[in-house]
């Protein structure tokens, strides 16, 4: 049980940062499909910082190893947000087209570059940033000997709780500041925040820039603290990315419930792990479950439509100030 | 007097009213030839090749023999096919991001018609059942979504989306039934003996059928969302629900025979991978094409023969690119790049299409 539910915090923090990054994105009307390329692009960047500095220099520094890799995880998925709002916001192209080529140019250039990284490093899998990776997980051992409540909550790397931090901070950035409250009327009806004097595109680049760099440091956590520091060109990330465009769904564009619905994505991820007498073949169909449940919300959202947990009325939409 | 300051911005955004083809195509080169300069300069960064080269190994290994010559043309009509489905579902403004899912599930009951019918029954009448089945397959997994968006207005892009993946898990599941030999987590060649449910060889090609059903549905779908009744309320409805209620167009009634027809041929674009192609089922039977064929579609803006272009096009990328991973020891995702690249331009050209910019006039030019 204690193993299960630290197994599922872990699996819950790399999606976490991928449905914070998103709904800070999707607050402000854009859907960014982009979201498995952007963490890929974290991932990628984080790793290939780390590689560089760690084998430039004879004793690397963990402090230096850390932030390093978080700072260049966050520019490059940035970068990533960027070219997706210049794209759907400047240039006014579809956002699903834009987001879907995102994920296949991210996927594809962190493949690229991981694959290159690998071989450089000698073969398949051999690539590893141990003092980055060690600096990652690096808990304190007074609090994870707690007992199963330390087990459990307090043994994890310093992102567990950053990504906690960041989902309260985004929450009250969302409910209680008036930068927030100008964004959540963008993604509701953009004409009118404009008409109301605020200032759309500004609001837009900045939510989905900031939105991007936050998803990517999913990629980074799972190529950090996941995955220990190597690189498998799998395309386990791809699947984590749309598991967090799930989790988006899932937890009615709330960073709370986001906190709480990654956890529960994560349980479902590993019970089948404690359940007796599985076989292969019922495995696969109890991986459908994160995905079932998603939908059974969605749909339930829209039967209830309570207002307050729609999604932003005009996700997804393009607005142009002079074509209504 | 004093004059009134005018705080004309630099660049000004006006859309055009209409567009000479040749300058729109124009343009979409231009975008094309950009991308291939960027591309370039990332193959020259990364590994000091010279593009030129690379460009004539990328050629060599999508149209250098016969033999790949075929295989492009039989990936072509795959991602085609696809492209061709999502077409009256876009038209509609209906984001179905689904195909993936829809095209799995045409696999996986393919394979199964395969395995459990593949000795019992003639080919023709196996080959016409798969389809059908596919075909079934295919709709149930778009209308579902459809059911609920035209009904309760439930978002259509992250249902479909979400369908994907639930897909994919039931084929995992079927894998892991089907597996042969046990252990190895594949299915393997499907009947690989007797090759019972394959396509057989048309006009002496193993892919002819595949090029022929494919360009049936390519020009099918051109007239039906061109000349037919049904095609003129999907462009209505795409173009405004309210305008398509006045004119006593039933909403869901066309939401959910639209989604209906676009996840059958998705669905069958499934059948065609497996029983046509493939002769496996996998996840990577769909192999993220459903994704890419939304770029296709939408790119041609719904025109079926647009779509022949640009499916040529990213698959010439692809077939070219894993060339010259193994030609120049570089590794297979440098395809994707060099697509995502050349999807960007594209994407970003058609804003210089629909839109052009008026700059501001030298001091003096410019009267109020």
């Amino acid at each position: 049980m204690t193993q299960l539910l630290q197994s599922a915090i872990i699996f819950g923090t790399v999606i976490l940062f991928g449905a914070l990054g998103e709904i800070l994105t999707e607050k402000s009307g854009s859907l960014n499909l982009g979201v498995p390329g952007i963490m890929y692009l974290g991932g990628i960047a984080g790793l290939a910082s780390a590689f560089a500095y760690e084998s430039s220099t004879a004793t690397p520094s963990p402090v230096v190893c850390l932030l390093l890799s978080l700072v260049c995880a966050f520019l490059a998925s940035m970068l990533g947000g960027l070219l997706f709002s210049f794209l759907t916001i400047t240039l006014r192209a579809n956002q699903n087209v834009t987001g879907l080529t995102l994920t296949i140019f991210g996927g594809g250039l962190a493949n690229f570059f991981g694959g290159s990284l690998n071989k450089m490093a000698g073969g398949v899998g051999q690539i590893s940033v141990a003092v980055t990776s060690g600096a990652y997980r690096t808990n304190i051992p007074a609090l994870a000997n707690l007992g199963w409540f330390g087990r459990v909550f307090l043994s994890h790397g310093f992102m567990v709780y950053l990504a906690i931090i960041l989902a309260i901070i985004l929450h009250w950035f969302l409910t209680r500041t008036r930068a927030g409250l100008n964004l959540r009327s963008i993604g509701e009806s953009p004409a009118t925040a404009d008409a109301a004097g605020i200032n759309v595109t500004r609001y837009k680049y900045l939510a989905t820039c900031l939105g991007a760099g936050i998803s990517g440091l999913g990629g980074l956590y799972y190529t950090m603290d996941y995955i220990k520091g190597t690189w498998a060109s799998e395309g386990t990330i791809e699947a984590l990315g749309w598991l967090a465009v799930a989790l988006v769904i899932f937890s009615i564009w709330r960073p709370l419930l986001a906190i709480l619905g990654s956890y529960v994505f994560g349980v479902l991820t590993w019970l089948y792990l404690y359940i007796p007498g599985l076989d292969r073949q019922s495995l696969e169909l109890f991986r459908m479950l994160p995905y079932v449940v998603t939908i059974a919300v969605l749909i339930f959202v829209s039967l209830r439509r309570k207002p307050e947990n729609q999604p932003p009325a005009h996700l997804g939409l393009p607005y142009f100030r002079e074509e209504r | 007097m004093s004059t009134v300051r005018h705080n004309e911005p630099l660049i000004r955004i006006v859309k055009r009213d209409t567009i000479s083809r040749p300058k729109s195509w124009g343009i979409r080169i231009a975008a094309v030839l950009l991308a291939l300069l960027i591309s370039g300069l990332f193959i020259y960064s990364v590994t000091s090749l010279n593009p030129a080269d690379v460009y004539k190994a990328m050629y060599e290994g999508a149209m250098g023999t016969t033999r790949r010559r075929w295989i492009t043309i039989r990936d072509v009509m795959v991602l085609l096919c696809i492209g061709v489905g999502l077409a009256p579902a876009f038209k509609m403004r209906f984001w179905n991001i689904g195909a993936e899912g829809q095209i799995l599930v045409g696999g996986c009951v393919t394979a199964w018609c395969m395995l459990n019918l593949g000795t019992s029954l003639p080919t023709p009448v196996l080959i016409l059942l798969m389809a059908v089945i596919s075909i079934v397959a295919g709709a149930v997994w778009g209308i579902l979504p459809a059911i609920f968006k035209a009904r309760w207005g439930t978002n259509e892009t992250l249902f479909t989306l979400m369908m994907n993946y639930v897909a994919i898990q039931i084929t995992s599941y079927c894998v892991a039934l089907w597996e042969n030999p046990a252990g190895s987590n594949t299915v393997g060649i499907i009947n690989q003996q007797t090759g019972a449910g394959w396509f057989p060889d048309l006009f002496g090609q193993a892919y002819g059928l595949n090029v022929v059903i494919v360009l049936a549905l390519t020009v099918g779908m051109f007239a039906y969302l061109k000349y037919s009744k049904q095609g003129y309320e999907i462009a209505v409805v795409g173009e405004s629900h309210n305008t398509a209620r006045y004119a006593g167009i039933k909403l869901s009634r066309v939401i959910i025979r639209t989604m209906a027809i676009s996840g059958a041929i998705c669905g069958l674009a499934g059948f065609l991978a497996v029983s046509g192609v493939d002769h496996t089922i996998s996840t990577n039977t769909a192999g993220g094409r459903g994704f890419t064929a939304i770029i296709v579609a939408w790119l041609a803006q719904f025109n079926t023969f647009i779509m022949v272009l640009i499916s040529f096009l990213l698959v010439f990328l692809q077939k070219g690119a894993s060339e010259i991973a193994s030609q120049f020891n570089l590794n297979d995702f440098a395809s994707d790049v060099i697509t995502g690249i050349i999807l960007f331009c594209i994407i970003g050209s058609e804003f210089f299409i629909n839109y052009k910019l008026i700059f501001r006039k030298k001091k003096g030019g410019a009267k109020a």
